[in-house]
């Protein structure tokens, strides 16, 4: 026997983790390049998607679940990301319902194989759009109304290329659209669509997870989670300086981290795939007791949104990827505090309890990962006006050399004060108020935001 | 990481752990399972506060013709029986966690 063996105390606490604080393995995200199914005739790729798709994931969920089983740690997600679509679909589609086409097979696969979300219905078109581009974003609403599993993703900027406004106010368009699309089901579909700046080609979450052409023909990416075990592991240090509430959330996330290190390894030997990485993020769900939001009360805040907000949050992401970092080899995709509000009970407290605005929200997202995220606004709010919010968010992540995003739910016949309904990890929201001055004559210009002056770094 | 390709992992150490209200004759009935599955001990460590029985085994599931979840069935159904609660999970995730 090793003296370095493991004891009650260690394996009482890891216990307690997950039985009692939700610590879980958010999801194992098979990567899959469709790049090889690329073909002029649209049956065939439907057929060649479809295959490739089912031959590599056949066994993703039965071997999640084993790995469950034997850990005993609960792993909530088993998901698939391919290639955006625009690229495999630009030889064969000539119209969005041929582009919607493939949505449904990947619908269909995503069923067949017994995964809950399929992503990379997805364009990059940060500098500019293909006329293959702008068809698969035209084709977003009718696709996204008629499947049940698929995410969208559009790629709009970056802090090498700026911002592609043509592409931020075709964008707003869509959104609403979508909205229109299913608006029997409180606007669902946009809940699936999330736009970027500075898309990770390698991130395992949804809605935004698409399979980047830099990466291998397949790949295994695990994201983990583990807000109420670090709000618990705070609750011992109430009081205590900034040193010691730092010191606390890097060794927690470490930890965290660690299990998702685990399980994305075992994954990758069993199903034969490459590692890719672990994405160190804290997720929240609508749970109690599993909320980013929680933290912040933790750290100090009266709810999230108070003064202070900003700079615990910041010093939160900031801990989570020093711990996380030396617990795995390979740490990537998006990688910091998720802030959604539907998915988070104290956040949606917050809003119902006047803290927290969308600006406010806006503020947060220079500090930590991603950005507007699950947020539900009017129904009748202008399309331009989401344009010139999704290109606030995006100058953020140029200016910032960061990924952030923008994922809101204008709820098609509802107006402020009144809540919509997602079901399951999705959640619940509050419907928020936007200014709504105008920003029609910005938005329409037209043409490209330039890259900023430090991203010429050759 | 210790593990590393291939067969290793069926080397590894198995934890088992049983929480749950203090009767009479818990380790008994746990151990007389193992027992009967060819299942070694190799450590046992237990406390029990405020009449919380809390109970650690690290065993060796080597001789063990039963497949993993199997055992792991048998084991909660087991517990169930005497109102405790039992676990059986592999080493690596404690190690992982526990040991850099």
């Amino acid at each position: 026997m090793d003296s370095d063996m493991i004891n009650l105390y260690e394996v009482t606490e890891t216990n307690k983790m997950i039985e009692k604080e939700n610590l879980d393995v958010r999801t194992i995200t098979l990567g899959i390049s469709l790049l090889d199914c690329i073909d002029s005739d649209l049956q065939r790729l439907n057929d060649k998607i479809y295959n490739k798709i089912y031959d590599a994931a056949k066994d993703l969920v039965k071997t999640g679940e084993k790995i469950s089983r034997e850990f005993g740690i609960p792993i909530v997600n088993k998901r698939i990301s391919v290639t955006p679509i625009a690229l495999v679909g630009s030889a064969a589609c000539k119209t969005v319902e041929d582009f919607a086409s493939i949505a449904k097979t990947l619908d269909k696969v995503a069923h067949e194989v017994g995964v809950n979300f399929i992503g990379g219905y997805s364009a990059l078109v940060c500098k500019g759009m293909t006329p293959a581009d702008e068809l698969l974003i035209r084709s977003i609403p009718l696709a996204l109304s008629t499947t049940e599993r698929v995410c969208s993703s559009v790629n709009l900027g970056s802090t090498k290329t700026g911002i592609n406004m043509d592409a931020v106010k075709l964008m707003g368009e869509m959104i609403l659209e979508t909205a229109e699309y299913t608006k029997e089901n409180d606007s669902l579909g946009c809940a699936k669509l999330v736009v970027f700046c500075n898309a990770p080609d390698d991130n395992p979450f949804m809605a935004g997870a698409f399979h980047g052409v830099t990466e291998a023909d397949k790949i295994i990416n695990v994201g983990v989670s583990g807000p109420g075990v670090v709000k618990t592991a705070l609750e011992k240090v109430r009081g205590e300086s900034f040193e010691v509430l730092c010191e606390t959330i890097k060794k927690t996330a470490f930890k965290v981290t660690r299990v998702g290190q685990l399980v994305a390894k075992e994954a990758s030997r069993r199903l034969n795939v490459p590692f890719g990485i672990v994405d160190l993020s804290l997720a929240p769900t609508p749970a109690i007791g599993d909320s980013v939001a929680d933290i912040l009360c933790e750290i100090g805040l009266e709810h999230a949104g108070a003064p202070g907000t900003t700079a615990a949050l910041a010093l939160l992401n900031d801990q989570v990827k020093k711990g996380g970092v030396m617990a795995s080899s390979y740490v990537g995709g998006l990688s910091g505090a998720f802030i959604p509000v539907s998915e988070d009970q104290g956040m949606i407290d917050a809003v119902r309890a006047g803290a927290l605005t969308l600006e406010k929200l806006e503020a947060m997202t220079c500090v930590c990962s991603v950005g507007l995220d699950m947020i539900a606004i009017p129904g009748d709010t202008k399309a331009t006006t989401i344009s010139g919010i999704i290109a606030d968010e995006m100058a953020i992540g140029m200016v910032n050399q960061k990924t952030t995003a923008v994922r809101v739910i204008p709820v098609i016949g509802k107006g402020v004060g009144e809540t919509v309904e997602f079901g399951g990890l999705l959640g619940y929201a509050p419907i928020m108020p936007v200014n709504n001055f105008s920003c029609d004559a910005f938005v329409n210009r037209g043409g490209r935001i330039p890259a900023p002056i430090h991203s010429f770094k050759n | 990481m210790r593990s590393g390709a291939g067969m290793e992992i069926t080397m590894k150490k198995t934890i088992i752990t049983v929480v749950g209200k203090d009767t009479v004759g818990i380790i008994a009935k746990v151990c007389t399972y193992l027992a009967e599955n060819g299942i070694n001990i190799l450590d046992i460590s237990q406390t029990i506060v405020q009449g919380y029985f809390n109970m650690m085994m690290i065993v060796d599931m080597n001789g063990c013709e039963k497949h993993f979840g199997d055992v792991a069935d048998e084991l909660a159904t087991l517990g169930e029986k005497i109102g405790v609660m039992i676990k059986c999970q592999k080493e690596e995730i404690f190690d992982s966690m526990h040991r850099i």
